[in-house]
Formats: C-alpha cells, sequence, structure tokens
C-alpha cells in the first residue's frame, strides 16, 4: 500500500505505459473492429456465419497463444522480422491489438445486429441506404459500442500472457503493470506486485463502475 | 403553432406549385371533413397498381396473381384471417419486398420512391432512442422536409397526435400506445401522400386502440391515402371506405365497405365476418 | 441536428494523440541484450546501464529470459548480445557461427539452500554428498526444468552425484529462479539458486544457505556479440562497444563494486587486453 502511496517514478512510468499500450491497442482495434462489426451486421455474404463464429471464438483467443504467434511473426526469422519490432511497445500494441480487435468487432456486430432488426423496415421505409443507416444505428447503440470498448480495455490492461512474450519485459522500455507483477512475484517481493495488483484492480473496477453508468444512461436514453 | 407554415409544405408535392392545401389551412385540423376531393396529395403518385403479383418461397406460393389497383383518397383497409399474406402484400406495396412475378406500377414512380411520398407504420412501433421531438425531427430530416418547415411541423404533429406534454420524453419510457402514436406523429410531421399502416393497433388496449384509430382519421383527413391491414373486423368497419379481403394468399374481395360488409361475395368472408374458423 | 459519428470521432482523435506521445521515447540509440533472469533479478543492469549510457549514449534493453531461451532468442537474430552462463552452450553458439567471439566478464557462485530444520542433513556438506541425502531422504527438491544456466548447472551437478533425480520429490516448475525460490519456501523444499538472485530473493520464508564454497558451484558469465554476418541487422558497432566497456576496467570496477544486502555479489575476471 505504502508504495502505491509514494508512487515513485518507476511506478508511474510502468503504469503511464500500461495505459498507452492499451489504449493505443483499443483505439486501433476499434477503428478497425467497429467498422469490420458493421459491415458484417449490414451485409450478406456467403460464409459471414463462419466469420461471426470465428469472430466468436476469437473473443476467447488465450493471450499467451496471441503472444506466441506474434512473436513469431515478428522475430527476426519470421516474416516481419525486417521491420524489428520485436521487443518494443508497438510489438505489445500490435498483440494486443489482435487480442481485443475480435472482441470489439464481435460486440459491436452484436449489438448493431440487435438494432438492425428493430430499425430495418423503418429505415428502408424512409429510404435510407446502408451506409448512412449505420451510422444511425451506431448512434443509437452508443453507450454499448463503449462498453465494447471498455471490454476491449479491460481485457488488454488484464492480459500478461502477449505483453511478456513480445514485449520482453524491458525496464523503461515494455516493462507494464501485468509483467512487472509476473517479475516481481518470481523475485518473491510480493509487496510493489501487490502495489500494481491494486492499480490494476483500481483501474478494471473503474471500468465495471463506468460499464454500469453507460448501462443507466442507455435505459434514460 | 405558426399554422401558416402548414400550408407551404411543397416537401409533399415537389415540382407542383407551392399553393396551399386546403384539408391543412383550417385551425380544426382535428374536425371532420378537411377532406377535399380532388385536392388529395396522393394524386400524384396514384393509383398504384399491383399487376399479376405472386410471391414465392421455396415451394410455398404467399401470395397468388394478385391485381388491384388503389386510386382516389378513399382509406382501403386490407382484411383476412392470419396468414392472408396481407402484411406481404402492403410490404411490396411500399417496395420493402420484391414479389417472385408481376409488378407494382405507381403512377410516378419517381416520385413515389421519395421518402415523404410514402410512409409505412409497423405493427410493433419503431422509435429512436431519443426524445419524441427528436424523433419526430429525425423523420423529418429523413423524409427531406425542408429545414424551414421543420418547426411547424413538429409543432402540428404534436398537437394533433396528442403528444405536446410528452415532448421532451424519451420515447423508450413511453407506453406502447404512446410509441404508436408517435410513429402516427412522424407521419402527421411528413404528411406523406401515401401511408401503409400493418396492423397498428395489434398490440394496443381498447382505450389506446381508439386513440391511433383516431389518429388514422386525423392523417386521412389531413390529405394522406391510407392503406392499411388489419384482422379485426370492428376496426375495419370504423376506418374502411374500402375493403381488400384477401384469403390464402388471394384477393377474394375488393370493393365499398359498405358493400362488402352489408353483403359480402364469398362464403369465406361470410364466414369470416361471422366470426367462424374459415378454411 | 449534430453528425451521429461526431462524439466517436473526438473520443478517437484524443486516443490517439494520447497514444502518440508513447512512441516519441522509442527512438533512442539502443541495443538489445539477451540475458538471464538472475541478473536481471539482482539489480546489477540497474547499476551498470545507466552508468554506460552515461558514456556513450547507447541505450541497453535487457530481455530477461533462461539461458536457453537467450540462447534461442540471439540465434534468430532477435539480440544484438548474449549474456549468459553457461560456458558449454556458449561455445556451441559460437561454435554454430551464430556469435563473434565468447569472452569472460564475471562470476558468482551457485548456493543450495533449503529449510533451516534441514530433514535430509545437507548442511555443510560437499555438493554431491548433500544432492545424494536429498535423494536418499526423497526430500523435495524444486528445479528450474527450463533449460536455463542454471538448470543445467543443477543437471550437471546431480550426474556427477551419480544420482538420476526423478520422483515425486523432485519438482520441476519450469519457471524463472525467483519463482522457483517461490515454490521452494512454499513447501519447505531445497533448490539451487545463483547467489545474487538468492540475496534479493525477498520471500525467503525459513530457507537459509545450506550448501556454498563448494569448487564445483563456481557460476561463470560470459558475453557474446551475435554474428552481424549471420544477422545482418545487428547493431555491431553499439554492441562491440558494451562488450567492450563491460571487460574494460571501468565495467569490471563497476561490477565489482556493486553490493546486495551488504555483499559483492558479482566477481569481475574479464581477460586484460
Amino acid at each position: 500500500m505504502r508504495m502505491v502511496a509514494e508512487a515513485d517514478e518507476d511506478l508511474v512510468e510502468i503504469v503511464l505505459l500500461s495505459l498507452e499500450v492499451s489504449l493505443s491497442a483499443v483505439a486501433i482495434a476499434a477503428v478497425i473492429g467497429m467498422p469490420l462489426g458493421a459491415w458484417l451486421t449490414m451485409y450478406r455474404f456467403p460464409g459471414r456465419r463462419v466469420v461471426i463464429a470465428l469472430l466468436n471464438s476469437f473473443m476467447g483467443m488465450p493471450p499467451v497463444v496471441l503472444g506466441l504467434v506474434v512473436y513469431l511473426l515478428l522475430s527476426r526469422a519470421g516474416p516481419l522480422g525486417q521491420y524489428g519490432l520485436l521487443f518494443t511497445p508497438q510489438a505489445m500494441v500490435f498483440a494486443q491489438t489482435l487480442l481485443v480487435l475480435p472482441i470489439i468487432a464481435a460486440l459491436t456486430r452484436q449489438t448493431l445486429d440487435d438494432l438492425h432488426r428493430d430499425y430495418d423496415e423503418q429505415f428502408r421505409s424512409y429510404r435510407i441506404g446502408p451506409l448512412p443507416g449505420t451510422f444511425i444505428l451506431i448512434r443509437e447503440g452508443r453507450y454499448s459500442l463503449a462498453t465494447a470498448l471498455l471490454a476491449g480495455f479491460g481485457r488488454a490492461s488484464a492480459e500478461v500472457g502477449a505483453v511478456m512474450i513480445v514485449g520482453g519485459n524491458i525496464n523503461h522500455v515494455t516493462r507494464v503493470m501485468t509483467t512487472t507483477i509476473a517479475m516481481e512475484t518470481s523475485k518473491g517481493d510480493f509487496s510493489l506486485a501487490l502495489g500494481l495488483g491494486i492499480v490494476l484492480l483500481t483501474i478494471v473496477i473503474s471500468i465495471n463502475a463506468l460499464v454500469l453508468l453507460l448501462q443507466s444512461r442507455e435505459k434514460l436514453a | 403553432m405558426d399554422k401558416r407554415n402548414l400550408k407551404l409544405v411543397p416537401g409533399r408535392n415537389p415540382g407542383e406549385s407551392p399553393d396551399p392545401v386546403p384539408g391543412t389551412d383550417s385551425a380544426a385540423v382535428s374536425s371532420a371533413s378537411l377532406a377535399m376531393p380532388g385536392t388529395s396529395r396522393a394524386a400524384a403518385i396514384l393509383p398504384l397498381e399491383l399487376v399479376d403479383v405472386g410471391l414465392v418461397s421455396g415451394d410455398a406460393a404467399l401470395l397468388k396473381e394478385i391485381n388491384l389497383a388503389f386510386g382516389g383518397d378513399r382509406t382501403s383497409v386490407i382484411l383476412g384471417p392470419n396468414g392472408a399474406g396481407k402484411t406481404l402484400l402492403l410490404r411490396i406495396c411500399h417496395g420493402l419486398l420484391s414479389p417472385t412475378t408481376g409488378k407494382v406500377r405507381w403512377r410516378d414512380p419517381d416520385l413515389a420512391m421519395h421518402p415523404a411520398a410514402q410512409g409505412m407504420v409497423f405493427q410493433k412501433p419503431v422509435v429512436l432512442r431519443r426524445s419524441v421531438e427528436d424523433n419526430i425531427r429525425f423523420a423529418l430530416k429523413a423524409c427531406r422536409v425542408e429545414r424551414a418547415l421543420h418547426a411547424g411541423c413538429l409543432a402540428h404533429a404534436l398537437e394533433a397526435s396528442g403528444l405536446g406534454p410528452l415532448a421532451g420524453r424519451r420515447a423508450m419510457h413511453l407506453s406502447g400506445g404512446e410509441r404508436q402514436r408517435l410513429s402516427l406523429a412522424r407521419c402527421l410531421a411528413v404528411q406523406h401522400r401515401v401511408l401503409f399502416l400493418d396492423e397498428p393497433t395489434a398490440h394496443l388496449d381498447p382505450a389506446a386502440t381508439r386513440r391511433v384509430e383516431e389518429m388514422i382519421a386525423l392523417i386521412h383527413e389531413d390529405g394522406t391515402r391510407v392503406i392499411m391491414v388489419t384482422h379485426d373486423i370492428g376496426q375495419a368497419r370504423r376506418l374502411a371506405d374500402e375493403i381488400v379481403f384477401m384469403h390464402r394468399g388471394e384477393v377474394l374481395e375488393s370493393g365499398p365497405a359498405t358493400d362488402f360488409f352489408a353483403r359480402p361475395g364469398t362464403a369465406e368472408a361470410a364466414a369470416y365476418l361471422r366470426g367462424d374458423l374459415i378454411w | 441536428m449534430k453528425r451521429p459519428c461526431a462524439g466517436i470521432c473526438r473520443v478517437a482523435a484524443v486516443i490517439f494523440l494520447l497514444a502518440a506521445g508513447a512512441w516519441t521515447s522509442a527512438q533512442e540509440r539502443f541495443i538489445t541484450v539477451a540475458s538471464t533472469t538472475s541478473t536481471e533479478n539482482s539489480g546489477l543492469f540497474d547499476v551498470l546501464l545507466p552508468r554506460f549510457r552515461e558514456q556513450t549514449g547507447i541505450g541497453v534493453r535487457v530481455v530477461a529470459v533462461g539461458t536457453g531461451k537467450a540462447i534461442r532468442m540471439a540465434s534468430s537474430g532477435d539480440a544484438d548480445v548474449l549474456l549468459v552462463h553457461h560456458r558449454p552452450s556458449e561455445e556451441k553458439f559460437v561454435a554454430e557461427g551464430h556469435g563473434v567471439e565468447r569472452l569472460d566478464v564475471m562470476y558468482n557462485d551457485f548456493v543450495i539452500v533449503g529449510p533451516d530444520a534441514d530433514p535430509a542433513d545437507v548442511a555443510g556438506r560437499g555438493v554431491s554428498a548433500a544432492l545424494g541425502n536429498i535423494a536418499a531422504a526423497g526430500a523435495v527438491f524444486a528445479s528450474r526444468g527450463d533449460e536455463s544456466g542454471t538448470h543445467r548447472k543443477e543437471r550437471a551437478l546431480w550426474k556427477a552425484a551419480g544420482v538420476e533425480p526423478a520422483g515425486a520429490w523432485y519438482r520441476e516448475t519450469g519457471s524463472g529462479m525467483g519463482a522457483t525460490l517461490n515454490v521452494a519456501s512454499g513447501i519447505g523444499g531445497y533448490a539451487l539458486t545463483d547467489r545474487a538472485t538468492w540475496l534479493k530473493f525477498a520471500n525467503k520464508g525459513d530457507l537459509e544457505i545450506l550448501v556454498e564454497g563448494d569448487a564445483v558451484l563456481f557460476n561463470q558469465y560470459g558475453v557474446i556479440l551475435v554474428s552481424p554476418e549471420r544477422h545482418a541487422h545487428v547493431k555491431a558497432a553499439d554492441g562491440q562497444a558494451f562488450i567492450d566497456w563491460l571487460t574494460s576496467d571501468p565495467g569490471q570496477e563497476a561490477i565489482d563494486a556493486y553490493r546486495l544486502e551488504g555483499r559483492q555479489a558479482f566477481f569481475a575476471n574479464a581477460a586484460r587486453r
């Protein structure tokens, strides 16, 4: 507890890096995943159900497995090795983006699908095309979509498997909250690990409080 | 409420002279006898003709060789038991469904496809997650009604629907009856040339049903051609000028309501009116 | 009416701006060193690296894994310099052409720790005798089991003692030194550990050093530049600068001066050049 209160520079650096990595990952995943989810809602094509089933399964992808795949991709011996991204924050963002992309895409699709069912005929009655219709659905589902982003952020900030493998837990470069907790625990230094655990828990609880708030706002809307 | 705005709603008659529409001129919008034959704004796009319309899904023929014409400015009710294909026919008329065979012809197809030209009210009211007022504004915008007219149209719709006191209320907090009135208020605001209604009172209690029926009558008086589907014989008696009776995907009768109710021309219609199970 | 997506666009823009700040720091000059958890956990790098950076302007990023994984990492070109402690593996690495040259840097020693009650009666004995007693008593022994330098050393010691470690008493954790010590501490078992990790380890419980000072417990660290011929992107000049500094007088003195819990943890022994 004292460690948290004293909040030395290193600790602040670690917390900030964690937030930056996870927020970036969520932002990128949102930019790709939300249009993907919307596209899956609005356009029917052969294999659509397979894509949806795959997305839903990837929501439960174990971070370590994903970490390993990204490691092999980014390693100098791997297909993306020439960019030298392994053991950088970018690598961690890349891995976490892949981790939360299915969550955001699948939840977006689910939200918009439900709304689409309600509004499709009315929009077609107004001769509103699929693209403008999508924007209206996004506005209608904004609270649920924000919840999807928060779910993605919660998952990204709490995972350790992927960032440990592709980031390497390098001091001052790729050391984030979860990898520090793992490392400090292995050193038997439980106090710092516990301190960071409390910070992480606070973040996760705040996210859930925000989700509850959004849900009550949605009921009022 | 600025009623003078209501005279100038060319969004309903683009391409025509923006002459005042007599039907909306009077302060007593809610009083009867406002509909003036020949001045209906529906005239520009009607008649709507269905020629040999058929709809097949898999092996099932859902609609068979339907030939109908909707003209004039009277209220048509499509009546029939569940499964007769009434709702499908309505959706084909409105363009939400394409028939497998046959044609749907409007007098002015381009004008008819304008979102303000024809509207539809669904069995389950569709409202957006925003206030009553904003729902109506959304409809005005979606139907591309001229922005300068929005305030007047909105005020008219709120007053005529009786939703004025609820204008700021979130639509999701309305009762089922209030939601359906909101759906109709949107149509009042836009003043479609033709309005399709698909069993708009199916989920409502008698009091709410009555208020919705009053609004439908009002919309008709406002100069909109109403075509509605119901299986409620009483409602058909109250609202219909013309009846189209459907059974098993076929139109068995169509004609003036008074004739239909007095002397049904088919055994099925007679049985349906008696309340018997029909085959 | 405002544009429906305006709010979402604004939020996205703010997040991107936040994210952009993260990468500015990533543009510095640096090398990547593959090393072992024991060196990283000892805290030695926290003293050495800032000093090296001060003198040369080169940042050093240490990825701390087991010796086996560190060598594999370097073999696939994911590090510039390798700093580990298992001489046979290091020489094999150089012989296979992955590394340029292996140089001694420093040493410390391994110790065997165990519960102070010492159920297998190993305190003060030689390593072979101690391991023999542990096996004979079936006392719990926590092994790294992760192909790290420590694990390889431990297997060599069992072999020298003439014991094949197997059975319910022999627990392979498959994880780092600290995690393995946590296990030993948790179940009151014995374990082989490098002294630096032990000194820094905070969850000792009733564990204490029972065997130390045996000549076979010597733990030599070596440093190798990953071959730029094999991996063209290796930062050879900066990596060599780091190796030169580590084996030079300032580097060697810094190693000797490092104190852990008041004790010298590493002993510099690079060949004078």
